[in-house]
């Protein structure tokens, strides 16, 4: 990789201030993502990950506010962004996709106008070359008969259609960066597999990177080059995916991928790790793993500082895993 | 469609007749008007000669087919009080009544749908707690209370505005209109934010509600995510979709300023059908009240015929008729 990347998010904090108290949803992340890299964000619940998804998006609504850190997209720090600067970004040069299909487009708007509008937000033309557009769009994405479908409403087309139209949507103005917030997980099997490989090969064309947040592991082994694990609103773990996948350093890595049904022996229940993720209201310091942590001592009683145990990857742990 | 609008007016009618038995059976009940009609002096076969010529000599089902008979010719009936046909009475009433129930709801939702947005977005500040603790004013405070102090205030103290009547009217298209005069407007201002205040109250409540529960929606982050202006997210995304329930309320609402218009009216001394239907039900006028009744069930029926045909142009997954659902 030549040049500074894309996008580069440097000591990342984004807090929620709640009348019970200050959630850390978002809490010291780093990562960078380089032009036609796809870089994955793999977490449970509650671990941060969407909420690192918008942060970039500038989509944080109170009482949630962005507390530190830097969000360099392309030589420019976000946060330094008006809002009106940050909305001509938005939809632009960087697109989000949404988790559920069936929640993401407005049901009372028909398709022609919610893709329409979006393009007549950013680009200073005429409705007929809008919906002429429009039609291109929804054929790049592999839905038939375009014409037709665009005089439809979201509730005439099934989920992984609607799932095509908000990707169409995502794509019309050829954005440098795009943010898939667990996009296949309301799917079906099939139809999961048709998206994951039509978006690969969407980046691939149009040279977009694409940052992938899912929870699913081996959703991220085949589509992703680097990826972050992150656990209650840090960055645990990352690398690139053959590396942390091979060997993982971080046990909550290691216990995420025992868990992946594949690897283990048929017959044998499941190894899962123990516990839950910990509440993020007040999280007391040091590792918030420690608790669910086969590996835990005394030490972690402090926050474990970040390592770079080998080149091109960071570690938050003091007692990593040697496979 | 046509078969939807068909069945529902079919409907319509079996209701008319059902309630307008219900109101013959409620005033039959109550009283013999005769005894509030004749002269306290008159004698006993004074009083069988009027009985007789009001027909209520007769058996009560005999005396309700009479009058079933009279509807379906388009005869509601005479006053037994001013022995006029009892819709003549209430259609010579009911614009009045209409003018300032429509002047009413005008106020109520172009008032009411904007102050509902700014509560629902800023639920937290100054001015969106502000909007509510007025509201809750608007629906606490009793409407003959709030009409007294309006007179108090704007007529006896600061003599600003008339307390009683129409003012001077206008003719259109043969029906004497109040709001397009200077005088009509002064008399139309105080009944109808009177009347408006409720419904006011009711309309930001609602909006509020709505604005609140679509913010937190998919669909408006990704709106927002598509880097949509935030008055189109609003405009558009927003209003459209909390404007279903809003619509039916203003519906129903829209019947209802109508037909309890009654309150504002007597104090306002407003020309209208509420003061005729107090007087009627005290004089036992039962033609009257049974046309009276009949009339607002009407406007009730094609009122929410109305709000039906509009719920189905906002919503494009509702479809009249009920027989798309097999489909």
């Amino acid at each position: 990789m030549s040049g500074p990347p894309l996008l580069s998010v440097d000591g990342l904090r984004m807090h929620f201030f709640t009348k019970a108290g200050v959630v850390k949803a978002v809490d010291d992340v780093s990562f960078a993502v380089g032009r036609g890299r796809i870089l994955g964000l793999v977490g449970e619940s509650g671990s941060g990950k969407s909420m690192t998804g918008y942060s970039v998006m500038g989509l944080i609504d109170p009482p949630g506010r962005l507390v530190g850190g830097r969000i360099v997209f392309d030589g420019q720090d976000l946060t330094r962004l008006d809002a009106a600067a940050w909305r001509r970004l938005r939809g632009n040069r960087i697109a989000m996709i949404f988790q559920d299909p069936m929640m993401t487009l407005n049901p009372v708007l028909r398709i022609d106008t919610q893709i329409v509008e979006t393009i007549r937000a950013h680009a200073d033309v005429s409705h007929e070359s809008a919906l002429a557009r429009a039609r291109e769009a929804l054929a790049r994405v592999g839905i038939a008969s375009p014409d037709e479908r665009l005089r439809a409403y979201p509730h005439h087309f099934s989920g992984g259609m609607r799932q095509r139209v908000a990707i169409a949507i995502a794509l019309l103005h050829h954005p440098d960066l795009i943010i898939a917030d667990e996009p296949t997980t309301a799917l079906d099997v099939t139809i999961q597999g048709q998206i994951l490989f039509e978006m690969q090969k969407l980046c691939r064309e149009t040279g977009a990177a694409l940052i992938w947040i899912t929870h699913d592991l081996s959703v991220i082994a085949g589509l992703a080059d680097e990826v972050c694990v992150m656990y209650a609103g840090r960055v645990v773990e990352s690398g690139t995916v053959a590396e942390v996948i091979e060997r993982p350093l971080h046990p909550y890595t290691r216990g995420l991928i025992d868990s992946v049904p594949s690897r283990n022996e048929r017959g044998r229940p499941l190894r899962q790790i123990p516990g839950m993720t910990p509440s993020l209201l007040e999280l007391a310091p040091g590792c918030p793993f420690r608790e669910r942590c086969s590996h835990a001592s005394a030490a972690c009683a402090e926050s474990p500082a970040v390592t770079e145990p080998a080149p091109g990857r960071c570690l938050r742990c003091f007692h990593p895993v040697h496979a | 469609m046509l078969a939807y609008a068909i069945r529902r007016f079919g409907q319509s009618f079996i209701v008319l007749v059902f309630m307008s038995f219900l109101v013959f059976v409620g005033v039959y009940a109550i009283g013999n008007p005769v005894e509030l009609l004749v002269n306290p002096q008159a004698d006993e076969a004074e009083r069988i000669r009027a009985t007789a010529a009001l027909g209520l000599d007769k058996p009560f089902l005999e005396q309700y087919w009479g009058f079933l008979v009279g509807a379906a010719k388009g005869d509601l009936g005479k006053s037994f009080v001013f022995n006029v046909p009892a819709l003549t009475l209430i259609l010579e009433k009911l614009p009045a009544t209409i003018e300032l129930a429509f002047v009413a709801m005008v106020l109520a939702i172009s008032l009411g749908i904007p102050l509902g947005l700014v509560a629902g977005l800023k639920p937290d500040s100054f001015v969106g707690r502000g909007i509510m603790a007025g509201s809750i004013m608007g629906f606490s405070l009793p409407t003959f209370w709030v009409g007294l102090v309006l007179i108090m205030i704007f007529s006896v103290h600061l003599g600003w505005l008339p307390s009683n009547g129409r003012g001077e009217t206008v003719l259109v298209a043969g029906i004497p209109v109040s709001f397009l005069t200077m005088d009509g407007i002064a008399h139309l201002a105080m009944p109808a934010t009177n009347l408006a205040l409720f419904k006011l109250s009711l309309l930001i409540r609602l909006t509020r509600a709505g604005t609140r529960e679509a913010m937190l929606q998919d669909y408006v982050k990704f709106a927002r995510a598509k880097g949509l202006p935030q008055r189109r997210v609003i405009g558009v995304h927003v209003l459209k979709n909390i404007l279903i329930p809003i619509v039916t309320v203003i519906g129903l609402e829209l019947g209802s300023v109508i037909a309890f218009a009654i309150v504002t009216e007597s104090i306002f001394a407003w020309p209208g059908t509420g003061k005729l239907l107090i007087d009627s039900i005290n004089q036992l006028d039962r033609p009257v009240i049974v046309a009276y009744l009949l009339v607002i069930v009407s406007l009730f029926v094609v009122i929410n015929f109305v709000v039906d045909v509009l719920y189905s142009l906002l919503d494009p997954r509702v479809r009249l008729g009920g027989a798309a659902a097999a489909h």
